[in-house]
């Protein structure tokens, strides 16, 4: 099997919901896509779209369902809907929570760590997605499993926006630049005899 | 009390490597033509490549048995997509079958390490890469198979481009002529082929361009 430092962790279910992938790869593409078939024929059955509330609970169903056979999932779907911005946390054990901010994943420690420190619920979207690249170099930095680019999107009422895509080895140098030593004694060649 | 081990598998491997490299108006996808089993060749001279449409050509290292299986349910598919929709399938969207045929297997897996090589509808070279379960994504070149670990990083350090996921997005580094992408695929072969033992005997290369389709071939060392 091969590493990849480009897969698409953040999966656009339709254009104002997305979806993080941590886990099984395989499992959070297929389980993903299921679930933006699923909010299209909401849409069609209902005439309205579906709630993130809504929308986070098929997936977890569906999870649930397969609890215990082995699939690996552990998501966070993020959206917009009548009731403002929603961010729920979705795993295949079958868990399902709502909440604010979440960090997923082997590097999560890592990032919540500078999530939690940072975080404040008035911060602009500048601020907050600033905050929220330094979580994820910060995981990559110490998480060997992490790496690679580091995207950030913005979710607002009219659908979300990539704002960025920044390769964390470029992140490392931009937030610990290498500074010029200074060096008290140099050291000289002794003459040869 | 250990817990009971099977003492049958239904799976085998049955070695090889594949490679698929896209370019701005082509595309180059090779494979060995040694099956193994073990420490035995079973024959020297076995397609691990197989053309599902015009612009899509598959290539599968891996146990043989379910590769030939998946082929099979692939070329079904796209029959019956031609007949629903009156035209053929576009290398995109045999991507994405090949996800779901991969994926409702999840329980009991294809043991088949795919790589679909092919052009889009605007006639650039696409390559998609899996995992045996169905994760996919769109690639520049990739490499599966027993030979794959001594080839990727070479492809690495030869084509390596900037990301996919940067914003502002970069443009890829020098783009390969195809001559340049044959030769550098009879290279990676032949250096795959000193170090793994699955992969040698005969290597069969497939370009696709807006021309259509050609073979080449080329000896491998056979020990």
């Amino acid at each position: 099997m091969s590493a990849s430092q480009s897969v698409k962790k953040i999966i656009e279910i339709n254009p104002y919901m997305l979806g993080t992938m941590a886990g099984g790869a395989a499992d959070c593409q297929f389980w993903h896509r299921n679930l933006g078939v699923k909010c299209r024929l909401h849409e069609l059955a209902n005439k309205r779209r579906i709630s993130v509330t809504g929308a986070s609970k098929l997936l977890a169903n569906i999870l649930y369902s397969y609890r215990g056979m082995g699939l690996s999932v552990g998501t966070m779907i993020a959206g917009w809907d009548e009731k403002g911005p929603g961010l729920y946390y979705v795993d295949s054990e079958g868990g399902r929570l709502k909440g604010t901010r979440f960090s997923v994943g082997s590097g999560s420690p890592y990032a919540y760590g500078v999530l939690d420190s940072g975080y404040r619920y008035d911060m602009s979207v500048e601020e907050a997605a600033e905050l929220a690249r330094r979580a994820i170099y910060h995981a990559t930095f110490r998480d060997g499993a992490s790496g690679g680019v580091a995207s950030v999107y913005h979710v607002g009422p009219n659908g979300w926006t990539k704002l960025s895509g920044d390769d964390v080895g470029e992140l490392h140098y931009k937030y610990y630049p290498v500074e010029a030593e200074v060096v008290e004694q140099e050291m000289a060649e002794l003459p040869v005899t | 009390m250990t817990k009971q081990q099977a003492n049958w598998s239904p799976y085998d491997n049955n070695g090889g490597t594949c490679v698929a490299i896209a370019g701005t108006d082509y595309c180059v996808i090779a494979a060995d033509t040694r099956m193994s089993s073990g420490y035995n060749i079973l024959t020297r001279d076995y397609s691990k490549i197989i053309q599902l449409v015009d612009t899509s050509v598959l290539a599968s290292s891996g146990f043989q048995a379910d590769v030939r299986a998946l082929q099979k349910v692939l070329a079904a598919k796209h029959l019956q997509y031609q007949y629903q929709h009156n035209k053929q399938m576009s290398c995109p969207a045999m991507a994405q079958l090949l996800s779901n045929t991969l994926y409702y297997k999840r329980f009991f897996p294809y043991y088949a390490f795919n790589v679909l090589g092919g052009l889009d509808r605007e006639g650039k070279g696409c390559v998609f890469t899996y995992d045996a379960v169905g994760s996919y994504e769109r690639v520049g070149y990739s490499s599966q198979g027993s030979g794959s670990t001594l080839i990727t990083p070479f492809l690495d350090n030869q084509l390596k481009s900037p990301g996919p996921l940067l914003l502002p997005a970069r443009d890829a580094v020098t783009p390969l002529s195809e001559s340049e992408a044959i030769d550098l695929v009879k290279t990676c072969f032949a250096s795959a082929t000193e170090r793994d033992i699955y992969t040698g005997d005969k290597l069969e290369i497939l370009i696709l361009n807006a021309s259509g389709t050609r073979v080449e071939y080329m000896e491998l060392r056979k020990d």
